[in-house]
């Protein structure tokens, strides 16, 4: 467009005169007011939504906790305690930020199960879910260093023994660790900076949030068939249709959040956490969080210090190259019979997985963390690529309107275009 | 969809209007119930409002002396006034001042003057609290910010600041002490 007011039909005159000089109502309602989206959603589709309230909500909790939260190892627990107990509703925002927390992942790792399960991550949406990854490894850095914040035995225990899986590395490794920690173990200084990163990556989230939209707005939505819609007939306006399906899912969401934080806030952390750090005495079983356990199993499986490391982040890693690992091209896993069953078993080896992380390190647990990591590993590197080329899909449907309507005519406009390869 | 805003069941309000602020409603007033606590988060906490009271031992101060104690992160003046400046307090006629007040409906017993330590124009804290500190021309305090100046009552009587010095709750506990707050 040359340069000059935008031709804006935004009937109301105030919003007509700023859309005119600055587009954002226009770009606002085409985006997510008549953006063409595939009609055939699941509940599935709203877990991106979700996210983007948690992720909300975690920012507003997290600053208004920020303003009585004391980032010294001398005072950080007592002004954890003190929120807890002086501050108006201070006990609510601390466990509605540390509750959202698990909110957060369990709502991310279900809309990346979603993305696996129908195939999100082909062409073209390949970029999508690498921002995606990426998104996901910033919020558990934010969640790790989060957790370090209220100072007590777990924060600092746990502070201490992800930092030193840095010192697995060879050569540079003892720097990195000294480096995270600004001293020779976990301190105050360690605590300081802790504090300031788990401030600013929240905002960095944001910022690859948007892109991750952007990204989505090009290709559009993939859907549970997995097949691109091929006219008007196979989608719908975002708004009403799916304003209306993400506000069900939102109330739905927040029942299941208020239900964590007013009955059983502590359920998901750990007692330990409530003693105060003694850099002297290890608690007798640390374990992580609940989010990251699968990956802390990986770790444990593996009998070698570099070794072990090197599985836990590539086990996230191989996520990046899912798109060329998986080459069939067929995306939704309802017309793919074998790598269904093999998927499902994935998930299952995950979730056995998280379940081993939370147990001491010790038989059976470690037996069966290695069969699970083997598998998990082998969906990825063997399973998928094998798949690729000998699976026989099951045949695809027309389009997304004749699969959800039934039969009937195509209209004339749709039949005309090929049949999608896919 | 103008078809579906139009179904009107009794002919009344459309029922997608009826609906439209139905739940627009109700998110209101759920928006509302969750500002309130972050809110409510800023004020003042439990801890702080404890602090709230402040105990001055007034045996140790001679007539003519003055002492600052802190209440709530502010400054008090606790003054002995000597009898020639209660004199002159009281002297004053009313329409003299800016914003009337006697003398004695500032104090609640001789010759105890307590007042906050604030000046009541911009905030700035007065000067007169120490022997060799200028007490401006009606012998109170002068504040050097903007050149407000009180008089032996702490009340205004030249410059911008439009009030006297603030008078706190207070009360005393025994002949020689009073409880701040
Ligand atoms: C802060 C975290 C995240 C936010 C706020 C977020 C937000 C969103 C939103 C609003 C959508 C569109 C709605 C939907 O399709 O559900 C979306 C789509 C998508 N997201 Fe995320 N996301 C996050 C994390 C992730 C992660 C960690 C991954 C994968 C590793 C991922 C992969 C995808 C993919 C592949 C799509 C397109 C899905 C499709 O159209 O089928 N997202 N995201
Ligand atoms: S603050 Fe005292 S005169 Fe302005």
């Amino acid at each position: 467009m040359a340069s000059g007011l935008h031709n804006s039909d935004i009937p109301n005159p105030v919003l007509r005169w700023i859309d005119q000089r600055m587009p954002i109502f226009t770009m606002m309602q085409k985006e997510y007011g008549s953006f063409p989206t595939p009609r055939n959603f699941n509940y599935f589709w709203n877990f991106g939504a979700l996210a983007m309230v948690n992720l909300m909500i975690m920012i507003a909790t997290g600053i208004f906790l920020a303003m009585h939260y004391t980032p010294h190892s001398s005072m950080a627990f007592d002004s954890v305690e003190r929120i807890m107990r002086d501050v108006n509703f201070g006990w609510l925002l601390r466990y509605v930020h540390a509750n959202g927390a698990s909110m957060f992942f369990i709502v991310v790792y279900i809309h990346i199960w979603r993305g696996m399960y129908y195939g999100s991550y082909k062409a073209p949406r390949e970029l999508l879910w690498m921002l995606g990854v990426v998104i996901f490894l910033l919020m558990m850095a934010t969640a790790f260093m989060g957790y370090v914040l209220p100072w007590g035995q777990m924060s600092f225990w746990g502070a201490t023994v992800i930092t030193n899986l840095f010192s697995a590395f060879p050569l540079v490794g003892e720097w990195i660790v000294t480096l995270l920690w600004g001293g020779f173990s976990v301190d105050n200084a360690t605590l300081n900076r802790f504090f300031s990163l788990h401030y600013l990556l929240p905002f960095v989230i944001v910022g690859v949030v948007f892109l991750h939209i952007v990204a989505l707005h090009i290709t559009g939505s993939n859907n549970p068939l997995g097949i691109e819609p091929k006219g008007p007939q196979d989608t719908l306006p975002f708004h009403p249709y799916y304003t209306a399906k993400d506000s069900f899912g939102l109330v739905i969401y927040f029942i299941v959040f208020a239900g964590l934080v007013f009955f059983a806030p502590n359920y998901l952390g750990h007692p330990d956490n409530y003693i105060p750090a003694d850099p002297l005495v290890t608690p007798a079983h640390i374990v992580p969080e609940w989010y990251f356990l699968p990956f802390y199993a990986i770790l444990r499986a593996v009998p070698d210090k570099l070794g072990g490391v090197l599985m836990m982040f590539g086990s996230i890693l191989v996520w990046f190259v899912l798109p060329w690992l998986d080459r069939s091209p067929v995306r939704s896993m309802r017309f793919r019979p074998i790598a269904r069953i093999c998927f499902l078993l994935w998930t299952v080896s995950f979730l056995v997985l998280l379940w081993c992380g939370g147990k001491p390190a010790e038989e059976p647990y470690v037996t069966i963390s290695r069969f699970a990591a083997a598998y998990y590993f082998a969906y990825f590197l063997v399973i998928l690529p094998l798949l690729s080329r000998i699976e026989k899909p099951l045949p695809l449907p027309e389009s997304i309107s004749r699969a959800v309507l039934g039969g009937g005519p195509l209209p004339a406009g749709a039949a005309a275009k090929p049949m999608e390869k896919a | 969809m103008a078809d579906s805003g139009e179904a009107t069941a009794s002919g009344g309000t459309p029922r997608r209007d009826f609906l439209n602020l139905v739940t627009a409603s109700f998110a209101a007033v759920g928006v509302g119930a969750i500002a309130w606590p972050f809110i409510n988060s800023m004020q003042p906490a439990r801890d702080v409002l404890a602090l709230a009271s402040t105990d001055v031992d007034l045996a140790p101060i001679a007539v003519g002396q003055a002492v600052t104690v802190m209440w709530r992160g502010k400054p008090i003046f606790v003054r002995s006034r000597t009898a020639q400046e209660i004199e002159a307090a009281r002297a004053v006629p009313l329409n003299d001042l800016k914003d009337p007040q006697t003398d004695q409906a500032r104090i609640q017993r001789d010759p105890w003057l307590v007042v906050i330590g604030i000046c009541t124009h911009l905030g700035c804290v007065p000067l007169g609290q120490k022997p060799t500190d200028p007490r401006g021309p009606y012998g109170g305090w002068f504040c050097p910010c903007h050149g407000s100046a009180y008089d032996t009552s702490g009340r205004i009587r030249q410059g911008p600041a439009p009030l006297n010095l603030a008078v706190p709750p207070y009360a005393f506990t025994s002949d020689t002490k009073i409880r701040i707050g």
